[in-house]
């Protein structure tokens, strides 16, 4: 009996192996394409360009200009604790640091209520500033309608966009007090232009620009479709 | 035991969620709505007919000793299978299943049928029982989900009735699937026993 147990378990094993292989793939590129129409309908324009990722902390910034090559903002992929379970969120800055827009990328809320997080705050947020606005739920004293009977869900969707906006979007002025041109932090902190060597123009040791990024020796930004 | 008598036993006699009891976990945490417990439902109908196909088929070679491992490897690369093709061929409707797929290894309905049926019975008949049982547990989640999202949130299928505003929020939660499983159970053997 051991032997017929090992043979199945082989034999699944196997199946799941071959299985794995022709679909992976195949759900690598439908991820990525999901990402492109993400990060296209939270900047609100369907021409754009996106840099490669930049991994800041815990978030993941993608810099976007428009098709002619001028800044339009910053998309990040921000990650805090729901209800649930992990509330991923794209979120899309302007170079101001306005929303643009969001979307859930994956989330385990409550069907029925916290669920709604992806409709929620179309109509709410758009347009705020995490800089300027007090973006807290308004229970506790911010200018955002949290969903109803769903305050957690609605306390980590914000958090979210907020860390994204501390880390990325304000990240860069904070730590470096540059001149930098808006819109253009998520690209200073990253692999790319003039943060990638130690002593690389325009960087002191820990990765913080000392200088307008715009003397970095910056990547150009693939078009994706 | 005919076929046809399979599916309808499967449906009615031993319905698994209004009678047998079976699959309560998945039965009591996604029928919020009626399109999530139909999706469920569905997602297990599948499982459950190949499951059962593949066990029937299998099952002379397997000793006794060791046939419950033996079918939660069958059953649980069944389902990774099932959800990667998903993934990767229809992401449509991995958005809407993608949740509930990996739910269906721990659903004792499977197990209980591999082990009460498909292991004493021939793969067409237990084809059979695989969808008759399917289609129970599809009416019975598609029922709980209906009336919870009708009373919680006023729509049914996200067709919206009379509002959000006059529902009663208990019933997409928790408790509300407890109070609503039992009096369907009331109903589904008023109407039983009487036939």
């Amino acid at each position: 009996m051991l032997v017929v147990l090992t043979v199945i378990t082989i034999v699944a094993a196997g199946v799941l192996a071959s299985v794995n292989a022709v679909t992976a793939p195949q759900i690598e590129k439908i991820n990525a394409e999901n990402l492109a129409a993400g990060i296209k309908a939270v900047m609100g324009s369907d021409d754009i360009q996106v840099a490669d990722p930049q991994e800041i902390d815990a978030f993941t910034a993608y810099s976007i200009n428009d098709a002619a090559g001028a800044a339009l903002g910053t998309a990040v992929v921000t990650t805090e604790n729901g209800f649930g379970g992990p509330l991923k969120v794209l979120v899309g800055f302007s170079t101001d640091g306005d929303i643009l827009g969001y979307t859930v990328l994956e989330h385990a809320e409550t069907p029925g209520l916290g669920a709604k997080a992806g409709e929620w705050f179309q109509d709410k947020i758009l347009g705020m500033n995490p800089g300027k606005n007090n973006f807290t739920v308004s229970k506790d004293g911010g200018e955002v309608d949290a969903i109803t009977a769903s305050t957690i869900t609605s306390r980590a969707f914000l958090k979210a966009i907020q860390n994204a906006y501390d880390k990325v979007i304000a990240g860069a002025d904070v730590t470096s007090g540059a001149t930098r041109p808006a819109g253009k932090a998520a690209v200073c902190n990253g692999d790319n232009g003039c943060c990638k060597a130690e002593n690389s123009p325009g960087c002191d040791g820990d990765c913080h620009c000392d200088k307008d990024v715009t003397a970095c020796d910056i990547e150009t930004p693939e078009v994706i479709e | 035991m005919n076929n046809f008598k399979v599916l309808v036993n499967g449906i009615i006699k031993e319905n698994p969620t209004f009678v047998l009891l079976l699959g309560m976990c998945p039965t009591l945490g996604t029928t919020s709505s009626a399109l999530n417990g139909m999706s469920m439902g569905l997602a297990t109908m599948c499982v459950l007919i190949l499951s059962n196909f593949i066990i029937a088929l299998i099952k002379k070679l397997i000793p006794d000793a060791v046939r419950i491992p033996s079918y939660i490897v069958v059953i649980a690369s069944l389902v990774t299978v099932l959800q990667m093709v998903i993934k990767a061929y229809a992401p449509d409707i991995d958005k809407s299943l993608g949740l509930f797929i990996p739910l269906i290894v721990v659903n004792c309905i499977i197990l209980g049928r591999a082990e009460s049926f498909a292991a004493k019975n021939g793969p067409i008949a237990s084809i059979f029982d695989g969808i008759g049982i399917g289609l129970g547990f599809t009416l019975g989640l598609t029922s709980l989900g209906a009336v919870r999202e009708l009373l919680g949130t006023g729509s049914i299928f996200g067709f919206t009735l009379w509002g959000e505003s006059y529902g009663m929020l208990m019933f997409v939660l928790a408790p509300g699937a407890f109070l609503v499983l039992g009096y369907l159970i009331v109903l589904f053997n008023k109407i039983t026993k009487k036939a």
